[in-house]
């Protein structure tokens, strides 16, 4: 009797831990990550003859724990048409039992690779706005990400913005979507993914990832959990992209009004931080024209020197012309 | 405010305060409210000009240099009409000009498009 050797036993276990893609319109092309609730692959759909991301289940069957959350996530994405928010194009079941859905297939970087090639802040500070837009459109729709961080945005070639993995996303009942069916109810105390360095657990427990959750977060207040949550995940995703590491208190010196924006967005209390996502980007736009920040007050001046340097071309002006006609009338004698 | 008001606003209000510097000129200080007018009405053409041209051409530096140039031109011409005072007429100005030109283009808003 013939042995197989290791590398072709290697590659009969991972043929047959590929998706069985028979009588869907997919064809396979190969694997883009692997997380602990499922498999994304890069497929082309056969009939549109585009590239999608084909999400999979790791296991087989539409009931329990992992199936209704790759389903909760399928719908979330539906719900959220953004161009920040990754679309979802199709939902379903392979022929060898598992759950799949496809959703548009985003070549670009992560923001925590893209980042280091950003060199100026104002730039990257547009970037975060857009991360916020879609965070705010989410929240407007009632759902909260609870994983915002630079490993779950992508940055496209073309500067596209995307908040991808809302596989952890808590939907808040809202007039528009009364519907119990796609609530977040997962089930009580069940560990059931550990993907990179997120963490899921069950209810009353923690689900997020550590660094960018917000306390109450950390402590499995989970009925607790609003917009607020999100806002402390995007305070350490600023501090993030102004180049800060993920502790929250750094002993970088930074432009205070801009530490101030960051400190109000992590404020350990929630009470503390900005109500909506639209106050945090206000306050954003805000430094970036060089005006006044609400989460700052500011002394005289620093008002006096802000005005200085939204308006020194033109005080400049001003000044020449003053120089220019004292010059004639003390020295100029027609 | 838009383009074109910010231009004769702020035009006229330069204008006015270049001719009041006449003040300082004894020679001239008889005719001063004839020229706080002219130069006035000087600031006010360079103003709607410059704003106009804001308008149509979105850059800082050509606002610039449009004021520059419009503010010469009418210095040139009071100047010329007053057979004399061209440095003290035409270097202020012109950089009223500049002035008027570089805050159409920096502050002065595009109106919303029609629906």
């Amino acid at each position: 009797m013939k042995h197989l050797s290791d590398k072709a036993l290697a590659r009969l276990r991972n043929g047959a831990a590929l998706p069985d893609l028979t009588g869907t319109r997919y064809c396979l092309l190969g694997l883009v990550a692997r997380g602990g609730m499922g498999v994304v692959y890069q497929a082309e759909d056969k009939d549109l003859q585009r590239r999608v991301a084909l999400k999979v289940l790791e296991v087989a069957g539409s009931e329990g724990e992992l199936a209704n959350r790759l389903m909760r996530e399928a719908r979330v994405l539906a719900r959220l048409e953004h161009p920040g928010i990754v679309p979802v194009h199709d939902v379903g079941t392979l022929a060898d039992g598992r759950l799949f859905y496809t959703m548009k297939f985003v070549e670009g970087q992560q923001l925590d690779k893209y980042i280091e090639s950003v060199a100026l802040i104002p730039d990257r500070l547009r970037i975060f706005l857009r991360i916020c837009d879609a965070v705010a459109f989410a929240h407007a729709r009632g759902v909260l990400h609870r994983d915002l961080k630079p490993a779950n945005v992508m940055v496209g070639p073309f500067g596209e913005v995307l908040v991808m993995d809302w596989g952890l996303a808590k939907i808040l009942p809202t007039a528009d979507y009364p519907d119990a069916a796609i609530r977040d109810n997962p089930a009580p105390n069940s560990a059931d993914r550990i993907s990179g360095i997120s963490v899921v657990t069950g209810h009353g427990s923690v689900m997020g990832t550590p660094g960018y959750m917000s306390p109450e977060q950390a402590r499995g207040e989970v009925e607790l959990l609003d917009a607020r949550s999100d806002i402390f995940s995007l305070g350490v995703v600023l501090r993030f992209v102004l180049g800060q590491t993920l502790a929250i208190r750094s002993s970088r010196r930074t432009e205070r009004a801009m530490e101030a924006i960051c400190a109000k967005a992590c404020a350990q209390g929630r009470e503390a931080r900005y109500a909506t996502v639209q106050e945090l980007a206000m306050d954003v736009s805000r430094y970036l024209d060089g005006l006044a920040v609400a989460a700052y007050r500011e002394t005289i001046f620093e008002k006096l020197g802000r005005f200085y340097l939204r308006y020194r071309f033109f005080i400049l002006l001003i000044g020449t012309y003053l120089f220019v006609r004292v010059f004639l009338v003390l020295f100029y004698k027609h | 405010m838009n383009k074109v008001l910010l231009g004769l606003l702020l035009g006229a209000a330069l204008g006015a305060v270049d001719g009041g510097t006449a003040w300082f000129t004894p020679a001239v200080r008889a005719q001063l409210a004839g020229i706080i007018v002219g130069s006035t009405i000087k600031g006010l053409i360079a103003g709607v000009a410059a704003g106009i041209f804001a308008r149509k051409v979105n850059s800082v530096p050509l606002g610039i240099l449009f004021g520059l140039a419009v503010g010469f031109v009418l210095a040139f011409l009071v100047a010329y009409m007053q057979h004399g005072y061209y440095l003290e007429i035409i270097l202020p100005g012109s950089i009223v000009g500049m002035i008027v030109g570089y805050a159409t283009q920096r502050y002065g808003t595009t109106p919303a498009p029609a629906r």
